[in-house]
């Protein structure tokens, strides 16, 4: 360590100290995070697959099969966490839980159980929408404004 | 086994960007979905959306942007098919399954269980 005498040693002082600390401070776990994400993500989206592979091998097209594909999955994603595991997944998941539409699912049912205590009208009826609300009013407004210009295009 | 191993690639690649857009940014989980949803709503308007959902299957359908995807497919469909009206009818039209599993299955599971603690 070396001496703190005058401006100019304290300013040394203060970039060894600055090196000292960036080599203990714990480093965020960005790359750990991310991977969690990759991983679960990428399995509810295999799971999603072998689900979708079911509906299509009953003779159902692709864009017939997406909907029931999507309602088998939000039913699973209800249950679960109605069942307290998907949030528990969800603490090391992020955004490997959030994304596919099962985190979407969870976030409806998730404030609705937790509301459901300030009535069936303003708390469960009324919470389940806060998060899938925006969600739904910014995918409506997107669709609305793209469909105009594609309507005024063709 | 392709299938499954593009939809595990793309979907996970997709998730990485939400966790990445969570760690970096001040963005919580609730803008992340709505960002993706407005971004596959525009993607899919470029006609770029669709390509991902060939190649990764239900790793671009199960994301939130395959919903934002769905959303403008089906208004552009339904303006093909009913012209001005469509713009109005194709979006709900394409997303009521999931939509209404969503409500429903989401108000029996609020009303079945109780939340921890």
């Amino acid at each position: 360590m070396p001496a703190s005498d005058g401006s100019e040693g304290q300013q040394e002082f203060q970039k060894w100290y600055q090196a000292q600390f960036n080599q203990v401070k714990p480093k965020p776990p960005i790359v750990k995070n991310a991977l969690w994400a990759f991983v679960v993500g990428g399995l509810i989206c295999t799971f999603g697959q072998v689900i979708l592979n079911y509906f299509l091998g009953l003779g159902l097209s692709m864009k017939e099969a997406a909907g029931p594909t999507s309602a088998v999955l939000i039913f699973l994603a209800a249950l679960f966490t109605g069942l307290g595991v998907y949030d528990e997944l969800g603490r090391y998941a992020g955004a490997g839980s959030i994304v596919p539409i099962t985190g979407f699912a969870n976030s409806i049912v998730a404030p609705a159980m937790e509301f459901k205590r300030e009535g069936y009208v303003f708390g469960l009826g009324a919470k389940m929408f806060v998060i899938a609300g925006p969600v739904i009013v910014y995918g409506l407004v997107t669709a609305f404004v793209i469909g105009l210009i594609y309507w005024l295009r063709h | 086994m392709q299938t499954y191993l593009m939809a595990f690639i793309i979907g996970g690649l997709i998730c990485i960007i939400g966790q990445l857009l969570m760690d970096l940014t001040p963005l919580t989980p609730a803008h992340v979905l709505v960002l993706f949803v407005v971004l596959g709503g525009i993607l899919s308007g470029l006609g770029l959306y669709q390509p991902l959902v060939e190649m990764g299957g239900a790793g671009a359908t199960v994301p939130l942007p395959g919903f934002g995807h769905s959303l403008v497919s089906g208004t552009i469909e339904d303006i093909n098919k009913y012209g001005f009206t469509g713009i109005f009818s194709g979006a709900l039209r394409a997303t009521a399954t999931g939509i209404t599993a969503a409500v429903v299955f989401g108000f029996l599971a609020a009303v079945t269980f109780k939340p921890k603690g």
